[in-house]
Order: C-alpha cells, then sequence, then structure tokens
C-alpha cells in the first residue's frame, strides 16, 4: 500500500528532492555564478515530468486515503502548469542574468512553487489543498521580492505577502467551519455528508470562506488588490511567471474544491462564482483603460480574463469544466508569447514598460509587431484568432446552463476590453514617431517564443490540437 | 457548562480583531503580522473545538499543519519585511506607496 501511494506522487517527490539537493549544492559550493545552468536544468526536468505524466496517464490513482487524487484533470492541469513554468524559466535566463538579478534560489523557488501548484490541484482534503497552497504562496511572496535591492520589488513582495497571507486565513476559517459542519475534511466524505437538503448556515459561511480565498489567489474582483502593484513591482519574467502557472493552479483547485466537494450544492455557489466572474470582467476591462505601464495593463488583462475563466466554472456543468480548461490553455499561451514580447522591448538595455514607448515598432521590428498583434487580437477575442474560439467556448457554457445574463456581459465586457488591446495595436502602427530609439533585440529563445505563439493562435483554429478531447475527459471525471 | 458555540464565539471574535488589525491599522507592517496570527490562531481554536466535538482527530492534526505553516509564514514574512527596511527605512504602512493601488 504505502509503496503503491508513494508512486502516486512521485513526480511531486523528484521535485521536491532535485530543490532540496541543488538548493544545499550550490549554497555550499557554487553561488551565482552557475545559475544560469541550474536555470537550464531545472526547466528540462520540468518538461522531462511534464512529459512523463502525459505519457503515463492511465486511470484514476487515489493515495494516502483520498488526501491525494490522481485523475485526468489533475494532469492535464500538472502539464498545464509543469510547461509553462519551463518556458518562463527558459526565457528569463538571459533577462535575469543581463539585469543581475539571476540568483540560484531563483529556479529553486520556481520548482518549488510548481510542486505546491501540483498539490494544490491534486488536492482530496482540505489539508493538502492548504498545505499545497501555503508552499505555492510563501515560494511566490520570495520570488516578487527576488531584486532585493529594489524598492519596488521588496514593496511588491511585501504588499503580495500581506494579502496573500489575509486570503490564507479566510480560506482556513472557511475550512474549519466546512470540517465543523460536515464532520469531514476528505472532499469525498464532505460531498456525501451535505447536499440541498442539510446545508446548515454555518456550512455555507465556511463555503464562501473558502470561495473567498480562492478568489484572492486568481485575482479575481473584489479580492484583486493586489495584483497590478505585485505585477508591475516585480521583475519582468517573474510578472510572466505569476499571470500564467500560479492562475492555472488557483482556477483548478477552485474547480476541484467546487465540484468535488461542493458538488452536492451548486446552486449555493453558483451566484457567487458568476458574481465574481462579472466584476472581474468588468473591472478589468474598465480599469485597464487608463494604464500607461504595459505590465499593469497585463494585470488587468488578466483579471478580466480570470472573470471568463470564473464565468466558465459557474456553469456548474461538465461542459463548463471542460470550457476552463480550453480556456486556461489558451490563455496561457497568449501570455507567455505577450510577456515574451514585453521582455524583448527595451532601449539601450534597460527593460521598457510604458505604452507609449511602443510607438511606431513596426517600422523598427516588423516581424516581432505583426506577433504582438495577432496575440492582442486574441487576447482581445477577435475571430478568426484562437482566443475568440475560448470565449466562444465560455459563453456557450454559460449559456447552456441558463446563465444567459451572464454571457451578455460577457460579450459586453469583452467589446469594451477590447479598446485598450486595440490602443497598443494603435501605437506600435499609427502612433506618432518619437525621438528616443526603442530597441527590441531579443535572443532568439524570446523570438522563437513570441513568434511559436502566434503561430499558434492561428493555426491552433483547425483542431484546437486536439485540446478538445482531452478537456472532455478530465472535465468528465472531475463532475458527477 | 462550556459549550462548542463558546469557543466558536471566542474564534470568531478574534478572527474579527484579526481582521480589523489588518485593514485599520496605520502604523506598523509588524502590526499587520500580529493581525495575521490572531486570524490563524482564531482558526486553530475553531479546529480544536469541532475535533472535540465531533471526536474525530483529524481537526486537532489540522491544526499542527496549521502551527507549523503559520511559523513558517511569519519567517519569510519578516525576511521580506527586511529587505524592505533596507531600501525604504521604514517600515510605516503609509510608507508602502510606492506603486499606486
Amino acid at each position: 500500500m504505502f509503496w503503491a501511494d508513494i508512486t502516486v506522487i512521485f513526480p511531486e517527490i523528484v521535485l521536491s528532492v532535485f530543490a532540496m539537493i541543488t538548493l544545499i549544492g550550490w549554497v555550499y559550493s557554487k553561488g551565482d555564478k552557475q545559475a544560469s545552468i541550474l536555470v537550464w536544468f531545472a526547466a528540462v526536468l520540468l518538461l522531462g515530468i511534464a512529459a512523463l505524466i502525459g505519457f503515463f496517464g492511465g486511470e484514476t490513482r487515489i493515495a494516502f486515503d483520498g488526501l491525494f487524487v490522481d485523475d485526468a484533470f489533475s494532469r492535464f492541469a500538472k502539464i498545464m502548469i509543469l510547461a509553462s513554468a519551463a518556458i518562463i524559466l527558459i526565457i528569463s535566463e538571459n533577462y535575469m542574468s543581463r539585469h543581475d538579478l539571476l540568483r540560484f534560489e531563483y529556479p529553486i523557488l520556481v520548482v518549488l512553487a510548481v510542486v505546491g501548484m501540483m498539490i494544490m490541484v491534486s488536492a482530496g482534503d482540505l489539508m493538502t489543498l492548504y498545505m499545497g497552497l501555503e508552499l505555492q504562496s510563501l515560494s511566490l511572496y520570495v520570488v516578487a521580492a527576488l531584486a532585493r535591492d529594489s524598492v519596488r520589488s521588496t514593496e511588491a513582495g511585501l504588499k503580495y505577502f500581506v494579502l496573500g497571507a489575509l486570503s490564507s486565513g479566510l480560506l482556513l476559517y472557511g475550512a474549519s467551519l466546512v470540517y465543523g459542519y460536515a464532520g469531514t475534511t476528505q472532499f469525498a466524505g464532505i460531498i456525501e455528508a451535505i447536499d440541498q437538503s442539510n446545508s446548515s448556515l454555518g456550512f455555507l459561511f465556511g463555503l464562501i470562506f473558502v470561495i473567498s480565498g480562492l478568489a484572492f489567489k486568481v485575482s479575481a474582483v473584489p479580492f484583486h488588490m493586489w495584483t497590478p502593484d505585485v505585477y508591475e513591482g516585480s521583475p519582468t519574467p517573474i510578472t510572466a511567471f505569476f499571470a500564467t502557472a500560479p492562475k492555472v493552479a488557483a482556477i483548478g483547485l477552485l474547480a476541484r474544491v467546487l465540484h468535488d466537494a461542493f458538488g452536492a450544492v451548486v446552486s449555493d455557489w453558483q451566484q457567487v462564482i458568476a458574481l465574481l466572474s462579472v466584476l472581474s470582467m468588468f473591472l478589468g476591462a474598465i480599469a485597464a483603460i487608463g494604464q500607461t505601464d504595459i505590465k499593469r495593463l497585463m494585470a488587468y488583462s488578466s483579471i478580466a480574463h480570470m472573470g471568463y475563466a470564473l464565468m466558465a466554472l459557474a456553469a456548474g456543468t461538465e461542459f463548463g469544466v471542460q470550457a476552463l480548461l480550453i480556456y486556461m490553455v489558451i490563455y496561457i499561451i497568449m501570455s507567455i508569447g505577450a510577456f515574451a514580447f514585453i521582455l524583448a522591448v527595451e532601449r539601450d538595455g534597460q527593460p521598457v514598460t510604458e505604452i507609449a514607448a511602443l510607438k511606431l515598432l513596426s517600422k523598427r521590428d516588423p516581424l516581432k509587431a505583426l506577433a504582438m498583434l495577432i496575440l492582442l487580437f486574441s487576447l482581445a477575442g477577435i475571430p478568426p484568432m484562437l482566443g475568440f474560439f475560448c470565449k466562444f467556448y465560455v459563453l456557450k457554457a454559460a449559456y447552456e446552463a441558463n446563465l444567459i445574463w451572464l454571457a451578455i456581459l460577457g460579450v459586453i465586457a469583452s467589446v469594451i476590453g477590447a479598446y485598450y488591446y486595440m490602443r497598443i495595436v494603435y501605437f506600435m502602427y499609427f502612433g506618432e514617431d518619437m525621438d528616443n530609439e526603442l530597441n527590441t533585440n531579443g535572443t532568439p529563445i524570446l523570438t522563437g517564443v513570441l513568434l511559436v505563439s502566434a503561430v499558434a493562435m492561428i493555426v491552433g483554429v483547425i483542431n484546437l490540437f486536439g485540446l478538445e478531447g482531452a478537456a472532455s475527459v478530465a472535465a468528465t471525471l472531475l463532475v458527477n | 457548562m462550556v459549550g462548542l458555540e463558546h469557543y466558536l464565539t471566542v474564534a470568531a471574535t478574534l478572527f474579527v480583531i484579526g481582521i480589523f488589525g489588518l485593514f485599520l491599522n496605520r502604523k506598523n507592517v509588524i502590526i499587520l503580522l500580529m493581525s495575521i496570527e490572531l486570524m490563524l490562531l482564531a482558526v486553530n481554536i475553531n479546529l480544536v473545538a469541532f475535533s472535540v466535538s465531533l471526536g474525530d482527530m483529524v481537526g486537532q492534526v489540522f491544526t499542527l499543519f496549521v502551527l507549523t505553516v503559520a511559523a513558517a509564514e511569519a519567517a519569510i514574512g519578516l525576511a521580506i519585511l527586511v529587505c524592505f527596511f533596507r531600501n525604504r527605512g521604514s517600515i510605516a504602512v503609509e510608507d508602502i506607496n510606492v506603486m499606486k493601488g
């Protein structure tokens, strides 16, 4: 029994042992000079584990008496998390070393955060949920403050820490109430113990606290206050990391808790999630309009995108979860591409994040400007880009679940949101020229990632890379 | 007779004090850390009270996890705070304002 359980969590064990051994090794011998080797090593290991999980799928396995669940849903999310973390590590290596930020703890902390995220999406118990969430959050707080000598970065870390700890407190308080009223912390036990007929007020309080705690982590309005500041203050590659893997993990965890543990009281949480979704979509779309910093803009953009992901979740159906997974995959590809572009833009070797500085970029670097144009159109959800289809899936899920008002509001928010994406395109192609030369001298890797993600936005339209089938299998297992 | 509801009331009160400490405090970041700790301890009282009333050990195991993680959380919070203080020269809450938001 014990060894069978160990094999289920084998990927997590490999990553944790890797993190601990390299931490000791680099502390005692190499120091920061050899950090780029460690970055590559970690990225290759993450990709290897992703391939391992992808190829050796198989049956649903439950380990440690239901504490840990390894099913198609968790594998789908884990592959997304591992792959995006690995790509972010690869594209950040050059930027970090040029700006003297490449410390050896960076890849180690990212690997530890990834372990936390993998535990989050596999959680089968409130305790596993909490431990995974904290492992991820504690690593991310430190990563946000990685630029130790920068006021902005340490302030970002501090803000993230205080608000993150508050959200953990809310989540835990909710978890304790759920435990008290359901009599168990296991998701399988909670769904058996509580259904529509006997959900008490205390249990409902617990449910709401758990949802608010997790809404902090996905940065849904009204729990989004930290997002713009943390995105702006952290070094850009770390912002790219925040925008991708942790979002998948948090939304995956939310989907798992809502369906696995609270699947019998769908009507209790459906309205709450729908409300969070509407607020996020509109605040994300409207607040982004006035932004002058592209990283802040991406923060509001991610808030709006999380609104759409929550809309898929609010449907509360199997198709909703399928739409959610498809949406997250496409969102991640778009985000990585957009951040590869932001990393590539600089002036005299210094990173530039003002949107106004992009004026007439198309004249200087037509290829990158075109790739960014495609990505921005896709982020805005304009057909025929892939970003349109993932929004379409989400709206269809909401429509089929009789949340027609939600779908209509989603379309309106998406039209408002298109404005600020188009504003960047306008600057790149039609803005007035400026005196200061902006150059895009990204490495071949950055350019490659940018182009691949842009091409994926167009080619993916043909069959969505076969995502639909995999997402459907994952969704079937989650919703019961 | 002290029943479950008394413990829950104490825990809820402590939790609310923690949240208010977090939002109303304008002076010092250390007080924020104390408020966070207060919230987590309120949760622990909740968990132990439920554990005893349900006759189920899981709640107390959960408490041990929460205590351990709270210690790690405080350590990381203080470390970030030290870095911030070195750059800014202050840990007043109103000085955490380089970025508007």
